[in-house]
């Protein structure tokens, strides 16, 4: 195999993100009304839906400094693992993910 | 009274087809004309033929009509307004009773809406731009099998445009070759590959030798990158029988995704999209041959109303056009389209060419294909444009990418990415949308190359099919 990168969620073909730009996505998603979540998983074959949630999705949140203070919680209990943080968008119509991307893979 | 009812050639207007003071009903369904009559013959008259044309009437009166509620089957033309700077050009509005349609069939409601009309001697011209579809008839179709969001969670993708290709050379390629440029295009970076309207099952790869080698490609590309891969398998044949045989192979092998022509008509797209649902995949839809008749603007079908029947028919992704890329498509119509295809509602809107509001009341919405000459240069327009909910197909613009397929796929993915960040990060990526390109490009060599390749490509031609109001900016 050529390669052996997972390119799950929206920016693995960019350079990692920093926090600083993890905090501006995060912003992003609370600006639209988006619940944040955290997940993180061992196993990311294309079609494991369901990873670990790291608590509920962040209802009513308002400063994404609190959902970054999660990001790095979660990465702290698991760094060997693939965390996401995904977005969720309650509108009628939509009733799904918004956006998600990848905030850890494993060392 | 009596005197309408005499026997002769049939003034349209005098027979109840031109009724200024009719109100339209909830449960109508309406329609907008583009009519350009003969030398002679008034607006009101003309208008009147189309609707008499599109239901009840003939050339002559008939007695049998009298044995019928006749008024509440005749369609009535309730408005006719002089289009803005085209003499000789009219806009008709008819009301059709909803009694006049078998429910949930596109041929039958195509079959009276467009069936006899457009031959009509004393009309130098005719188009459909428009129509509103009354939710008690939306209700009747099945809509599309899966629509966008349930798109989004098999493929488990989300918050930004999906990209594709078309396999090129679309002809003349083995099974294995063919195979080989979508595991490069996939393993890249791309979501989608895509089989061309014309590959069927021809002399040289027949369809079941093609099937498994895309498979494999997919396969190997999803163990490869951890995505959820597709490649839309074209199963256009001859005959319903045969496209149910290759679209049950296709699913059989593990395809998400299955693809249909234009050209097999509305019954078998309807038919399919049932397929599609029962089997969970996804159905793709390639409007072959719909240039033929939606081009021109001042007769056939505009492809609004194409993009509102396909809604109805139940395909989960057609193409709608680019707006910047190689094919016809003022920006404008274009967004109309999009609207057409993916909100729940749509208001009014003349300055996209949308007629009348539409209703889907929760009919899912169809994934619309941005294809042809399109590169990674224009990612902030295509991004500005359309927004998350669209497939991005860069053929050429992969396939032809001077280091290879993959790294034209990565190209594409690269810019993708870098856009939608960008944009989420509150940048205004039609102004700084080049910049951004730029940037990510001294990252990716891939992209670096792809710019230096297309970077200036551009297609500027006068569109042919443009809204009526111009709109002046303010």
């Amino acid at each position: 195999m050529t390669t052996a990168k997972i390119t799950q969620g929206s920016f693995s073909y960019l350079p990692d993100l920093t926090d600083e730009e993890i905090g501006l996505q995060l912003r992003y998603a609370l600006g639209n009304g988006w619940a944040v979540s955290v997940e993180h998983t061992d196993d990311p074959r294309p079609r494991n839906n369901y990873w670990d949630m790291w608590g509920l999705p962040m209802f009513d949140l308002i400063d994404p400094a609190a959902a970054l203070l999660e990001v790095s919680e979660c990465r702290r209990a698991y760094p060997g693992r693939y965390i996401r943080v995904s977005a969720y968008d309650a509108t009628h119509g939509r009733q799904t993910t918004a956006m998600s991307f990848l905030v850890n893979r494993p060392e | 009274m009596s005197q309408r009812w005499s026997a002769g050639v049939l003034q349209y207007a005098e027979m109840g087809y031109w009724q200024p003071d009719y109100e339209p009903k909830p449960t109508d369904v309406l329609a907008a004309f583009r009519v350009t009559p003969q030398p002679g013959v008034p607006p009101e008259e003309a208008g009147a033929a189309v609707a008499g044309e599109s239901s009840t009437a003939t050339w002559t009166v008939v007695w049998t009509d009298r044995l019928t509620a006749h008024d509440h089957y005749q369609a009535k033309c309730y408005r006719i307004d002089p289009v803005p700077g085209a003499e000789g050009q009219f806009i008709a509005y008819i009301a059709y009773d909803l009694d006049l349609f078998e429910e949930g069939s596109i041929a039958n409601m195509s079959s009276s809406i467009i069936g006899n009309v457009f031959g009509f001697k004393a009309l130098k011209a005719l188009r459909l731009e428009d129509m509103r579809i009354p939710p008690h008839y939306a209700k009747t179709f099945q809509g599309p099998a899966h629509g966008i969001v349930m798109e989004r969670e098999y493929l488990n993708k989300y918050g930004r445009p999906l990209l594709g290709a078309t396999v090129k050379p679309k002809l003349g390629l083995s099974a294995r070759n063919y195979g080989r440029v979508v595991y490069e295009a996939l393993r890249g970076g791309l979501d989608f590959t895509k089989d061309d309207e014309n590959i069927n099952s021809q002399p040289f790869m027949r369809w079941r030798d093609r099937f498994i080698h895309c498979m494999e490609a997919v396969s190997k590309a999803e163990a490869e990158t951890g995505e959820v891969k597709g490649h839309y398998l074209n199963v256009t044949a001859a005959t319903m029988e045969d496209m149910y045989e290759r679209a049950g192979f296709a699913k059989e092998i593990g395809s998400i995704v299955v693809m249909i022509d234009l050209t097999v008509g509305y019954t078998a797209i309807q038919s399919m999209a049932k397929w599609a649902r029962r089997n969970g995949v996804l159905l793709h839809l390639h409007r072959a041959g719909h240039s033929t008749y939606t081009r021109q603007k001042s007769h056939g079908v505009s492809f609004r109303v194409i993009a509102k029947w396909m809604r109805l028919a139940g395909v989960d992704h057609i193409h709608a056009g680019t707006a910047v890329g190689k094919l016809e498509g003022d920006p404008l119509t274009v967004r109309g389209y999009y609207e057409t295809l993916r909100c729940d509602r749509a208001d009014q809107d003349p300055r996209l060419g949308l007629y009348f509001e539409q209703d889907w009341v929760s009919t899912p919405g169809v994934m619309p294909v941005a294809s042809g000459g399109i590169h990674a240069g224009q990612m902030h327009q295509l991004l500005s444009l359309f927004g998350d909910d669209v497939i991005l197909q860069f053929g050429g613009g992969t396939i032809g990418h001077p280091m290879g397929i993959a790294a034209g796929a990565t190209a594409n993915r690269v810019a993708l990415e870098a856009m939608v960040k960008a944009r989420n990060e509150g940048r205004d990526i039609d102004i700084e949308g080049p910049g951004i390109l730029r940037l990510a490009a001294r990252r990716s060599r891939e992209l670096d190359a792809a710019l230096a390749t297309w970077g200036d490509v551009t297609f500027n031609y006068e569109s042919t099919d443009t809204p009526d109001l111009a709109v002046t900016p303010s």
